[in-house]
Parts: structure tokens; C-alpha cells; sequence
């Protein structure tokens, strides 16, 4: 019984993770079919801010009040490079998505390199706050208390972009687009302006994974983004690019069986295990579990 | 060498280049279409008796060990980025798997080398067999999906190898550190270091096979219905002629060609490590044939001999005394060649679209403009 709530747990957390990367990547991908690569970037970069910030940056820390002003920097960080992509690099490429993939993927390539130059490639010490550090007792287990902040966040984020979704009008103009983005054009609202700001949040999204994902593995490397890509892209299209709410199913239902499948056969075949869940959506209900919308979208 | 070689003769005979019409037609009847391949792989096959030495390019004379191994590695990925090319340029599959068979090649070779006791020539056999019989499976199932679900199923599947390769099921892939070419079952001619030209000149064998076969393919009725299907599959289903089994026979014959690259890499490398079963690795091959040019005949080639050199070169360059001089905050990102290819690369994707092969011929064009304004008035 307390190794199913300690799976549980720690599964959700591992989901919530999932979630903060999937909900921009979804988000991106629903309204300009974009099949972000740099979105990994976002992260490393994220992840990069705040511990630069927690080291440096006068008034931030490592604990307490700094390590949030450290995170606010690192996610500040992260959406001004997502920004900054957006108007420089897919703005000009805007409706040719093969190329608009290449240079993302180029970008992916290019940013985790570039941390490395200035940092290096060996693992760095993330800080970890006493708030969050070491366990706390649920039902007699003893569960890692960042799993708790990651499942917070991931609630927030959630909240709040629903919210955002269904209560301000950019929400409802993002929403239009990504059902049918020619008519929301020929109604005369600019779109493009949607991009621009699905690209700001969705790399907020992802720079705070990145600070928390520091957190959960206790290191940040250059390459950490990439590996945790795969699987928000597993949870894409799995959840389907339409909905909020099956983005956030399918994040849980990846981190569940994911963990579970670790525990309780061999280290190694929970991610072998969402590989096939997710060939399985894909080949019995295409366009992911709750799109209707198909997935064949790139030239 | 052969590189720029094969940049300059490129574009001559190409039947698709806009250039003008009649002085192509000229060009086309005087030089007949077997003579550039026929003279790049005149100059591949002399390379290794020429002693010239470059010394800005490779490291001592052309014939030396340590050009003649980065030469073959760029053809290596040459002919694995042709085969991925067949997949990406030619039918329009956008493919996130490819290393899952240059891998399984790899590494099914050097298991049957070292597990197995079979000789090189069986273990290549039956390497290349169970790389060609997974991709048709494999393929089987993910040609079910199309465009990004296309491309999310093969990038889940590699990524299960990658991630099998990794936790080293019984100690057999040998985990992170990978597995070293069993030497007691290859042929003597093909070890050690005086014996580097062996190598190369089973990579130019490679390069011939895996260009040849994606020739003669376009070139036959197969590659028609290809070429439709890159251009408007539904349209091809229409006419009545079902896309699936020529996009499977697509999937099947480029999984075989990279699984003979990897037991060819396995060769010319000496061992294979997991970093050529990752994602990143399909990723850089995916800019190796944009950077060159996809669903061109020479562009893949070009684009990863280009690549890999790149590649090799800046990092010895990171390590010389000219980056020694620069300023710190200049030298550490250029000692980065991912750094430097990727930012190129992006470069690449907004200005030069087409990739290197498309440059002569943008050139001319740009150049014809300057020269006769009557004709770009026409052409508007």
C-alpha cells in the first residue's frame, strides 16, 4: 500500500513535470503547427537562469525569498528567448513549417551547445531550498517534498491558463485560431500577435520546468532539455493538441505509468512502456485521445 | 577534396535546374549523364595514391591515416544521409528514427562478431537482414499515421532502442561506454592504422551502393509514384494507386541502406558507442540533407561530407593555439562545433534554402539578373 501512494506520488510529480513543458509545446503546436525542437532550449535556459541568479544575481539565493527571485529570473529568462525566437526566427518562415521545424531544430542543437561553452558540460549543484528539501510524511510514506511544489506548479499553470483560455479575450482569439486560424485572419484580428504570445507563455512554461526539473534531478546539464522533449512530445500527441484538459491526462497518465512500470518490472521498461502506450493511441485513435482534429497537418 | 569536387560538377548535368534552357541543353549534350559520377568516383579512387598535402585542410599528406580516416567518416555519413534523404527528400516521410537501424546494424554486427563467433561477412549478412526485416515491420505499423504522427511514432520507437541500448540488457550493448570492434573476426586487411585505406575504400564501396540504389530507384517507375506522393499524396490515392506499399518500400530499402552504414561505421570507427542511437543523431542527420540539399542526387552527400568534416575540424581548431588568442568569451562558443553548425544551420534554413548543391545555380541566376535586366522584367 505505501509503495502504490509513493508511486503515486512521485508519478504525479514526474507528470506534473511533463505537464509544464506538454501545455506550451501543445499550445504552440495547436495554433501554428509548429513541432517546436527549441523548446528544450526554453528549458535549459530556464534551468541556466536560475542557478546563474541564485549564484550571482544580487539579492537572489539560494533559499527562502532569493530562490524565488532566482526562478522569476530564470522564467523571465526563458520568455524572453521564446519571444525572441518567435519574432526572429519563425516569424519569417511563417507558413512553411518544414522549415520552420529545420530551424528549430537547428536551435536546438546551437542553445545547448552554447551552455555548454560558457559553463561546461559536467552536471552543476542546483540549489535546493530547506522548504523543499527532504521528506514529508503522507499516509506513512515518506515522499520527496519537491514533488509536492512540481504537482503546485503544475495546478497553477493549469489554472491559470485555463483561465486565461476561457476568460480574457486573447484566450478566446488563441482558441478561435487554433480551430480554424484562416477565419480568425479574415475576421481581421492579427493572429500573429496570438503566436507571439503562445510562444511567450509556452516558453515561460518550459523555463520554469526547466527551474523545477533542477530541482527534481538536483543537477542541471546542457542537454537535460532534449531527453525531457521527447516525452512532453509523447504527451502531446498523445493528449491530443485541442484541449487543455487532455494535454493534463495524458501528462499524469505518462508520469504514472512511467513510474509504475519502472518499480515493478525492470529499471528501464517504464519508458519502453510509454513508447508503446503511445504507439498504441496513435495507431487505434488518431489525432491523440481528445483531439478531433487530425494530426496530418505538416507538409 | 571529393567534396568540393562534387560541389562544383553538381549542378551541370541536373535536369531540374532553372537555369537558362539552351545553354543547358548544350551543357547536358556534351557532357553525358554517367560522366560526373563516373569522374567523382575517379577522384574518390585516387585519392589514397595522391601524397598531396593540405595543410590548412587535413591534417598531413592526403594518403596519411588521419585524412583518410576523417574521409571515410565523412563518407559514411554520406551514404547514411543519402538513405535518409530516400525517406525525407524523395517520398516527403519525415522520419525521427533513422538511427534506430543505422544502430541496429551497428550493433547487431559487432554482437554476432563478439557473441556469435561469426565472421565478418556473415555477421554484416545478417545484420543488414535484421535491420531491413525491422524497419519493414516497424514501418509496417507506423506508415499507418501520417505527417507528425508520422514522426512521433518512428521518434518513439528509436527512442526505445535508445533507451534499451542504454540500460544494457544483460550486459550485451555495453551501456554508455558502448562496444569495440571484435578484431579476431575481421579480416586483417581491415585493422590497424597502416591499413586506414582498406577502410576508406569499403566507405567509397558503401557511398557507390547506397547512391546507386537511390538512383536507379527515381530513376523507375517506383520513384515516379514517389515523387507524387511527396507532391500530393491524396492525389496519388485518387489516380488509384495506393501509396501505402511504395511509402513501406521507401521505409524498408532506406532502413537496409543504414543498417549496411552501420556495419560499415562499425568498421571505420572501430566500435560504436550509444550516442548513435539517440535523437540527436536522426536530428543531425536531418541537417546533414537540409544542409546539402534534399531530394537531390548529390546534396545529402555534399551535405553530410560537409557536416562531418565541419565537425572534426572545428573541434581540433577549438583546441589550437589561433582560438588561444581570441577573447574568452569568443573562443569558447566557436570551440563548440554544434554551436557553430546549429547557428549556421538556422542561417541556412532563412538564406539559402535548397541547401549547398542549389548554390551555383542561385549564383548564375543572381548573376544573369545583374547582367541583363531585360530578362527578369520578362520573367516578372
Amino acid at each position: 500500500m505505501s509503495t502504490i501512494v509513493l508511486l503515486t506520488l512521485t508519478g504525479l510529480g514526474l507528470g506534473a513535470l511533463y505537464f509544464l513543458i506538454a501545455s506550451g509545446l501543445s499550445l504552440i503546436f495547436g495554433l501554428m503547427d509548429v513541432l517546436n525542437f527549441a523548446h528544450g532550449a526554453f528549458l535549459a535556459i530556464g534551468a541556466y537562469g536560475t542557478w546563474w541568479a541564485s549564484e550571482y544575481l544580487p539579492g537572489a539565493g539560494p533559499d527562502g525569498f532569493g530562490f524565488l527571485l532566482a526562478v522569476a529570473f530564470g522564467v523571465a529568462a526563458g520568455t524572453l528567448a521564446a519571444t525572441l525566437v518567435e519574432l526572429c526566427v519563425i516569424r519569417p518562415l511563417y507558413g512553411r513549417h518544414r522549415e520552420q521545424i529545420l530551424a528549430t531544430v537547428g536551435l536546438s542543437l546551437a542553445v545547448p551547445a552554447l551552455l555548454q561553452a560558457v559553463w561546461g558540460a559536467d552536471p552543476l549543484p542546483f540549489p535546493r531550498p530547506d522548504l523543499v528539501s527532504g521528506t514529508v510524511g503522507v499516509l506513512g510514506v515518506n515522499v520527496p517534498r519537491d514533488r509536492f511544489l512540481l504537482i503546485l506548479a503544475a495546478v497553477a499553470l493549469f489554472t491559470a491558463l485555463w483561465l486565461f483560455n476561457a476568460r480574457t479575450r486573447y484566450g478566446l482569439i488563441v482558441r478561435a485560431g487554433v480551430q480554424d486560424r484562416a477565419m480568425v485572419t479574415a475576421l481581421g484580428i492579427d493572429v500573429r500577435k496570438a503566436f507571439t504570445l503562445v510562444f511567450a507563455i509556452g516558453g515561460a512554461a518550459a523555463a520554469l520546468a526547466g527551474a523545477l526539473g533542477g530541482l527534481y534531478f538536483g543537477v542541471v546539464t546542457p542537454t537535460q532539455g532534449l531527453s525531457l522533449l521527447i516525452f512532453a512530445f509523447i504527451v502531446v500527441v498523445i493528449g491530443g493538441t485541442t484541449s487543455l484538459t487532455g494535454c493534463a491526462v495524458a501528462s499524469l497518465a505518462v508520469g504514472l505509468v512511467q513510474q509504475f512500470a519502472n518499480y515493478y518490472t525492470v529499471a528501464g521498461l517504464g519508458d519502453i512502456a510509454v513508447v508503446v502506450l503511445l504507439a498504441l493511441v496513435l495507431l487505434t485513435r488518431q489525432g491523440g485521445l481528445a483531439a478531433r482534429k487530425s494530426a496530418e497537418r505538416v507538409a | 577534396m571529393t567534396e568540393t569536387d562534387v560541389t562544383a560538377k553538381a549542378p551541370k548535368p541536373g535536369p531540374a535546374e532553372p537555369g537558362s534552357q539552351s545553354s543547358d541543353a548544350r551543357a547536358r549534350r556534351r557532357v553525358p549523364g554517367w560522366a560526373v559520377p563516373a569522374a567523382v568516383l575517379a577522384v574518390a579512387l585516387t585519392l589514397p595514391f595522391s601524397t598531396l598535402s593540405l595543410p590548412g585542410l587535413f591534417e598531413g599528406a592526403l594518403n596519411g591515416p588521419p585524412a583518410l580516416h576523417l574521409l571515410a567518416t565523412c563518407l559514411v555519413f554520406g551514404g547514411l544521409a543519402t538513405s535518409y534523404d530516400l525517406l525525407y527528400g524523395r517520398v516527403g516521410l519525415l522520419s525521427f528514427g533513422h538511427a534506430l537501424y543505422f544502430a541496429c546494424g551497428a550493433y547487431a554486427a559487432a554482437l554476432l562478431m563478439s557473441v556469435l563467433d561469426l565472421p565478418l561477412v556473415w555477421a554484416a549478412l545478417l545484420s543488414v537482414l535484421g535491420g531491413t526485416l525491422m524497419s519493414l515491420a516497424l514501418g509496417a505499423v507506423s506508415l499507418r499515421v501520417n505527417g507528425i504522427a508520422l514522426a512521433m511514432v518512428t521518434l518513439a520507437f528509436a527512442q526505445a532502442g535508445s533507451i534499451l541500448v542504454a540500460r544494457d540488457p544483460g550486459r550485451v550493448t555495453g551501456g554508455e561506454e558502448g562496444l569495440s570492434l571484435d578484431t579476431d573476426h575481421v579480416p586483417d586487411a581491415l585493422v590497424g592504422v597502416v591499413d586506414t585505406v582498406n577502410l576508406y575504400w569499403v566507405a567509397v564501396a558503401y557511398v557507390a551502393v547506397s547512391l546507386a540504389v537511390v538512383w536507379w530507384l527515381d530513376a523507375s517507375p517506383v520513384g515516379r509514384v514517389w515523387r507524387g506522393i511527396r507532391a500530393n499524396e491524396q492525389r496519388v490515392a485518387v489516380l488509384g494507386v495506393n501509396p501505402y506499399p511504395y511509402k513501406l518500400a521507401a521505409f524498408t530499402v532506406s532502413g537496409g541502406l543504414a543498417s549496411l552504414g552501420g556495419v560499415v561505421y562499425l568498421l571505420v570507427a572501430g566500435g560504436v558507442t550509444p550516442v548513435v542511437t539517440t535523437a540527436e543523431f536522426t536530428l543531425t542527420l536531418l541537417v546533414m540533407v537540409a544542409l546539402g540539399g534534399a531530394g537531390t542526387r548529390w546534396g545529402p552527400l555534399v551535405g553530410a561530407a560537409l557536416y562531418t568534416y565541419a565537425d572534426h575540424r572545428l573541434l581540433q581548431l577549438g583546441g589550437s593555439d589561433a582560438f588561444a588568442a581570441l577573447p574568452a568569451w569568443i573562443a569558447a562558443p566557436l570551440a563548440q562545433p554544434l554551436f557553430v553548425l546549429g547557428a549556421l544551420f538556422v542561417l541556412m534554413v532563412f538564406f539559402f534554402p535548397g541547401g549547398v548543391v542549389a548554390l551555383p545555380g542561385r549564383i548564375t541566376s543572381a548573376l544573369r539578373d545583374r547582367r541583363g535586366p531585360a530578362h527578369t522584367k520578362e520573367a516578372a
